[in-house]
């Protein structure tokens, strides 16, 4: 099953490796990344990574830990140039465009692919300043304005029942899992095209870690998801795709529900079933 | 013993002990401090008795001061002829220091006798020439007697209150007003200067210089005027007293500041004596070279010195520390930098005194009277010790502690904050204005913290660049621009050291170098306790820092 579909001219049998698995024929592609190696250093992190993400689906990573599930995540928003030592070869293309050429401007990359990190990162401000952050950053301080977009990211984010009464209120006051949704109000507050999480309920509790899967089930009408994850059960509940790494590599990728009945790499079989990882 | 050795515990009787010697060494050090300061104002009784001196009996009338023991054979070496191995010996204050020739004496406990504390002493504070002891004789209006006898008192103080009343006017005149003209005069002077620099020789401008100053002249014949009748005024009245050896002699009320009973004063009374002497003592200028009147003037230009160092320390500091720990890449060079700006906090003060009187004042201060300045040259106006040069000598001298604890706050702010505020497409310097260095801004303050303790104890650097004795006029006044940064000032610290060992009268001056020391303290305190509240109010602010 050679489904050699062209998007944007790109072969995506060839980037899926061809494997029988992957039928991504009906999708468009928001990001398509091209041989990709990442060094820390000496040290290879990623090895010639070739994929695309499709829009508006959730796609998710999964895999043992330092496989570079997270680097990989992060080069989608160029988080890894904060790093020294990092040199990256090869192409990510968001819209078609490589993200690596002189002419883009870093801050609006990440506009466009927001991110939301493991633990919750809020700013020691009010809740309502958390989420106008990255509009004032965009010199947006019109009242009206920023009334709207706050009201709309929490609701959007699933707070603003719980938080509407102490908007002005510390964000550190909430608690692990509100802090996240908030977390995640404040990336969709800029309205970016793609929202990185990098595995976002893994410092919550169950209730906490359902209540973002419901919202990520409803963001991913309206924006690109890509998340990383430990726990397979989430990756299965949540995302429409999947993809399997291991020390560095891409070993396979496909819609969620066949990589994990029917995989086809013995790896990523021994991974989900447990055996190793 | 040897369990209890290795059980640990005289380790905890060890660390305890040393934290109760720090604790003692403190708590002594502010005792007596206040013990010795604050006295001093207390409205002492007034002694008068028969003293057997060497060369005859005489009666002697004044406050005791002080009491020590001391061996005979030292006394017996000064010519003193004593009995027994060890004397008392008491230290009076005498005051009456024209007509007696000091203010101090020392008497032997046992050659008193017929100690007594009679009602009617009066004790005048003078403007000239210290305290006066004596009895009240009578009130002279124009040299005549207007009362006598015990009314005397009563009319005394009536006729005080008038004088003091008039003085206070020429104060504000002489201070004020006349000081107005005369800036006015000097800015006019300045104006000219210009002009004659610039060959301009426009006669309407020199026509309206001409005419202002008459208006200027005119106003200052009329001030004149008003400070002659004040004068004569103020000299109306006078009153006699006899001092202890029985002379009899002529004050006029305009010498005096205060007179009091301090024999028929009550309890309660000589409280809200104290209270007042204190009070002035924090409010009011120094009279005497320093040893008598208040000394605000020191506190005023403590206080504003510091200031005007924070403000200049705090944000330079900042700007290095956000440099060199969020900008430059670290290696042998920053590290180099990092322990050269440590080494600066050990370097000893005076050597920045030199620094700041050979670099600010003499090449950067003249420079700028150069430039900007040139019509009052050569007198100098930045080119001269300042508060200016004072503040930045200071500010130089603290910038290491504050760069080390803006670098540590830095330090602490978590990567995880710094990476949300890049994801949502802030840029490093936005991340750095709006985050991050608002979530250190208690370790700012922590660093202005222990800038200001150490800047305004320092004395050393500022003898050289700016502090003087006794400044003519404080650093902030109603004439434009209001504050002078190019004026001497003032500061507790010099002041101690100055009314301690510069003094005529040290006497007078030990329970000065006390209470200034007292003051120092609690300015010192005071200003400590301020940055502390603003810090712990960012610290709720910014409490973040365990959560995230």
């Amino acid at each position: 099953m050679n489904n050699s579909t062209l998007t944007h001219g790109i072969d995506i049998a060839q980037l899926g490796r061809g494997e029988a698995t992957l039928c991504l024929d009906d999708e468009h592609l928001c990001i398509v990344v091209k041989n990709l190696n990442l060094y820390y250093g000496d040290k290879q992190a990623l090895k010639d990574v070739n994929m695309g993400i499709p829009s508006r689906r959730v796609t998710a990573y999964i895999g043992p830990s330092g496989c570079g599930k997270s680097t990989l995540l992060r080069c989608f928003n160029r988080m890894n140039d904060l790093t020294d030592d990092v040199h990256i070869d090869g192409e990510i293309l968001l819209d078609g465009n490589d993200i690596h050429r002189p002419s883009v401007n870093v801050a609006d990359l990440r506009r466009r692919v927001g991110m939301v990190f493991q633990k919750p990162n809020p700013f020691p401000k009010s809740v309502y300043e958390n989420v106008a952050y990255g509009l004032r950053l965009q010199g947006i301080n019109s009242r009206r304005v920023l009334d709207e977009v706050v009201e709309k990211s929490l609701k959007g984010a699933a707070l603003w029942d719980e938080v509407k009464d102490r908007l002005y209120d510390n964000a550190l006051g909430l608690s692990g899992g509100q802090q996240q949704r908030l977390v995640i109000a404040r990336a969709i507050a800029i309205e970016p095209e793609v929202l990185l999480l990098d595995e976002p309920a893994s410092a919550l509790d169950p209730i906490s870690t359902l209540k973002i899967e419901e919202l990520i089930n409803e963001l991913k009408t309206e924006y690109t998801i890509v998340i990383v994850t430990h726990n397979m059960q989430q990756a299965a509940r949540v995302s429409d795709y999947t993809a399997f790494m291991y020390l560095g590599e891409l070993i396979e990728f496909g819609d969620t529900s066949s990589l994990f009945t029917n995989p086809a790499k013995k790896q990523t079989e021994d991974y989900i079933t447990g055996r190793y990882g | 013993m040897k369990h209890w050795w290795n059980s640990g515990e005289p380790w905890i009787w060890l660390t305890a002990a040393s934290v109760t010697v720090s604790i003692l060494a403190v708590v002594s050090l502010l005792l007596l401090i206040i013990w010795q300061g604050l006295g001093h104002f207390w409205p002492a009784s007034v002694m008068e008795a028969e003293y057997q001196d060497h060369d005859g009996k005489i009666t002697v009338l004044g406050e005791v001061r002080g009491e020590e023991v001391v061996p005979a054979s030292r006394l017996q070496e000064m010519g003193i002829v004593v009995k027994g191995d060890l004397v008392t010996r008491y230290l009076l204050k005498t005051g009456n220091r024209e007509i007696l020739g000091m203010d101090f004496r020392w008497v032997l406990a046992e050659n008193l006798q017929q100690q007594r504390y009679p009602k009617e002493v009066i004790v005048i504070e003078r403007r000239e020439w210290g305290n006066f002891y004596g009895y009240l004789q009578a009130v002279k209006e124009e040299g005549k007697v207007v009362s006598e006898g015990p009314e005397a008192w009563v009319e005394l103080q009536t006729r005080l209150d008038r004088t003091l009343t008039l003085y206070e006017e020429i104060r504000n005149i002489s201070k004020y007003d006349i000081g107005k003209v005369n800036h006015g005069l000097e800015q006019l002077r300045l104006v000219q200067r210009r002009l004659e620099l610039n060959n301009d020789t426009d006669p309407a401008k020199q026509q309206q210089l001409a005419d202002e100053r008459v208006v200027l002249q005119a106003r200052f014949e009329e001030l004149n005027q008003q400070l002659a009748n004040l004068y004569q005024a103020v000299n109306r009245d006078s009153f006699s007293a006899k001092v202890m050896d029985g002379r009899v002699v002529d004050i006029s009320l305009a010498n005096v500041v205060k007179v009091y009973r301090p024999n028929s004063l009550s309890g309660p009374e000589k409280l809200g004596f104290y209270v007042m002497k204190f009070w002035e003592f924090v409010s009011d200028e120094p009279r005497e070279a320093n040893t008598e009147g208040g000394i605000f003037p020191a506190i005023f230009g403590t206080v504003i010195m510091v200031l005007i160092m924070s403000v200049m320390v705090t944000p330079f500091g900042v700007i290095a520390a956000v440099y060199l720990h969020e900008y430059a890449k670290q290696n042998f060079l920053t590290r180099t930098i990092r322990v050269a700006v440590n080494n600066l906090a050990g370097i000893p003060s005076i050597v920045y005194g030199v620094f700041g009187l050979g670099f600010f004042v003499y090449f950067i201060g003249a420079k700028i009277d150069l430039w900007f300045f040139p019509e009052a040259l050569p007198a100098p106006t930045f080119g001269t010790p300042g508060l200016l040069w004072a503040s930045i000598t200071l500010a130089l001298l603290t910038l290491p502690v504050v760069i080390v604890s803006t670098e540590e706050g830095l330090a602490r702010i978590p990567k995880s904050i710094r990476e949300g505020s890049l994801a949502l497409g802030a840029t490093k310097a936005e991340t750095l204005w709006r985050t991050v260095i608002p979530m250190a801004s208690p370790a700012i303050m922590t660093g202005l913290i222990l800038a200001i303790a150490r800047a305004a104890g320092e004395v050393a650097p500022l003898m050289l660049v700016g502090v003087v004795k006794l400044a003519p006029a404080l650093a902030i006044d109603n004439n434009t621009p209001f504050l002078h940064l190019d004026r001497k000032f003032m500061h507790l610290g010099f002041h101690i050291y100055d009314v301690g060992f510069q003094s005529p009268n040290v006497e007078a001056g030990r329970p000065l170098v006390y209470a200034t020391a007292f003051l120092l303290v609690t300015v010192i305190v005071v200003l400590n306790l301020a940055a502390i509240w603003i810090r712990n109010q960012l610290r709720e602010k910014y409490k973040a820092l365990e959560t995230a």
